[in-house]
């Protein structure tokens, strides 16, 4: 039995083996409660703050109590979208997202329309690109706050943060990006990139799952979604997950780390995969050519489906995502490649491939090889 | 089992190895049911000798789960009476391939529908001459 390909990162990181030697130490010396004051509660409190630091300073941010930390990705969205929202509803009561945004934050927006605010989805083009003469027309003085994510998980394109900061800005707008999928891949800043909230996961760095973080600029003001004992600035109350926590800072300090050399790496793979996939007949990439994630290589195949695209890796000791409707919980058509302009039967055929530490070059052949077979067997047995 | 997302090995070894593949020139019965748009599209071709189906074959575009019931209502049609073909049903072809996910049932599990409706433009082909 040949070894397996994992090329799902997008969806779930193996833990850093870094991490997991430094978790192993916390469970016999860590029991305390950083809201107290003896001194267990006071290493778990330094646990966490040391966490914040580490967090804080992958992504540029000076002050580290900005730093929010809370069960992962989807409820930082939340707290983003929504806390911000329903804070700052006087200055105006709209809401703007790209079309691409993840469903955690078009979610919190859909449902922000039943407390009386507008949404308005402003449109990407056929890469994924943002269309800033879009943006311009889409964030009005109305609009509380806007989410552009930083980069696209199932296409991989990065987003122009700093010029759609700037639009947000000129308006008066709050500007929200979601940088779980960027994040330890590519160098952000905060201050630099003029974001006011920017969401982070904890496994998306390399740490546990069930642990994240939000930016919050200071100065900005965010309401509570989860109302409680007041921790974390009181915008994520209960008990901190102590232990994961510190082993998202320790996620990020690695990544940081390692962010340059890896995604180097990485990138080469990941450019490989493309020209030996995109060579096979009707296989086209997705997503940007270039402006893209050094991980990420996404794909669409005519007249094939994508479930049986990743059963059929699958098989071949390969675990590759799809963005196809048989393996969403809903089974509706991936509202990404619809909105890149894809039709709905060419949305069907996507593959998608995120790289990680334990991909090495020496892999691409045989993924290949693996992509030549399945679409092959696959096109042999349809109708179109 | 409501949660259940994965496959039966059944549908697995269907799946990968699906029986029956193929086109039938010049077939006395011919169904397709479902479209590109919605990710699923299934025809069958049958051969019928003496109201027996004596060949079948399907193409398919589709999941895992589409393949599979193909494959499947294929083998359970062949060398079966037109009467006992059209008695066969989805939760026959799901019950034979060990069970499909729940939220798979309906969507991708047409492929009794294929083949009925395959014997039935038989059937019409038969009234016509």
């Amino acid at each position: 039995m040949e070894e397996r390909i994992y090329l799902d990162h997008a969806a779930a990181m193996p833990v850093h083996p870094g991490v997991l030697r430094f978790g192993r130490q916390f469970p016999g010396e860590f029991a305390g409660n950083p809201s107290t004051l003896y001194q267990e509660g006071l290493a778990a409190q330094e646990a966490v703050s040391r966490a914040r630091e580490q967090v804080a300073s992958l992504v540029g941010a000076s002050d580290t109590a900005s730093i929010v930390f809370c069960s992962g990705a989807t409820e930082a969205n939340n707290i983003a979208v929504r806390g911000t929202a329903l804070r700052n509803a006087k200055r105006g009561k709209n809401v703007v997202a790209s079309a691409i945004e993840h469903i955690s934050v078009l979610n919190p927006a859909k449902d922000l329309q039943k407390s009386g605010f507008s949404l308005t989805l402003a449109p990407v083009d056929h890469y994924g690109t943002i269309d800033l003469d879009a943006l311009r027309k889409a964030v009005t003085p109305e609009t509380v706050v806007a989410s552009v994510h930083y980069a696209n998980n199932e296409i991989g394109t990065v987003e122009p943060v700093r010029e759609v900061a700037e639009i947000v800005h000129d308006r008066g707008g709050i500007l929200h990006v979601d940088a779980t999928d960027a994040a330890g891949r590519i160098p952000i800043d905060v201050e630099r990139d003029g974001i006011d909230l920017l969401t982070l996961s904890g496994n998306q760095l390399g740490g546990p799952q069930g642990v994240g973080a939000l930016y919050i600029r200071p100065g900005v003001r965010v309401q509570p979604v989860l109302v409680g004992g007041g921790q974390e600035r009181g915008l994520r109350p209960g008990t901190e997950n102590v232990f994961s926590i510190a082993c998202m800072g320790e996620a990020a300090r690695l990544a940081g780390e390692e962010m340059p050399g890896e995604s180097r790496r990485l990138r080469a793979i990941r450019d490989r995969l493309i020209s030996g996939i995109t060579e096979m007949e009707e296989a086209y990439l997705t997503g940007h050519p270039t402006e893209r994630l050094p991980h990420h290589a996404s794909f669409r195949f005519s007249r094939i489906e994508g479930e049986s695209i990743q059963l059929a890796m699958d098989m071949l000791g390969i675990a590759v995502a799809t963005g196809s409707a048989c393996t969403s919980r809903t089974l509706e058509a991936s509202h990404v490649l619809l909105a890149i302009g894809l039709a709905h039967d060419e949305a069907h055929g996507s593959m998608v491939a995120t790289l990680g530490r334990t991909n090495s070059p020496d892999e691409v052949p045989r993924i290949v090889r693996a992509v030549e077979e399945t679409v092959k067997r696959l096109r042999a047995i349809t109708p179109l | 089992m409501a949660d259940q997302i994965g496959y039966s090995q059944k549908v697995m070894e269907h799946f990968m190895n699906p029986h029956n593949v193929g086109v039938i020139e010049n077939p006395d019965g011919y169904g397709k049911v479902g479209n590109p748009v919605c990710g699923d599209l299934m025809e069958i071709f049958i051969r019928v000798k003496d109201d027996v189906i004596e060949d079948i074959r399907f193409r398919t575009f589709g999941c895992g789960s589409a393949i599979a019931t193909s494959s499947m209502v294929t083998d359970l049609a062949k060398g079966k009476t037109l009467d006992e073909a059209m008695k066969i049903t989805r939760d026959d072809v799901a019950t034979e391939l060990e069970g499909l996910p729940p939220r798979k049932m309906h969507c991708s599990n047409l492929a009794a529908d294929a083949l009925h409706a395959a014997i039935q433009d038989y059937r019409e082909k038969q009234k016509k001459e």
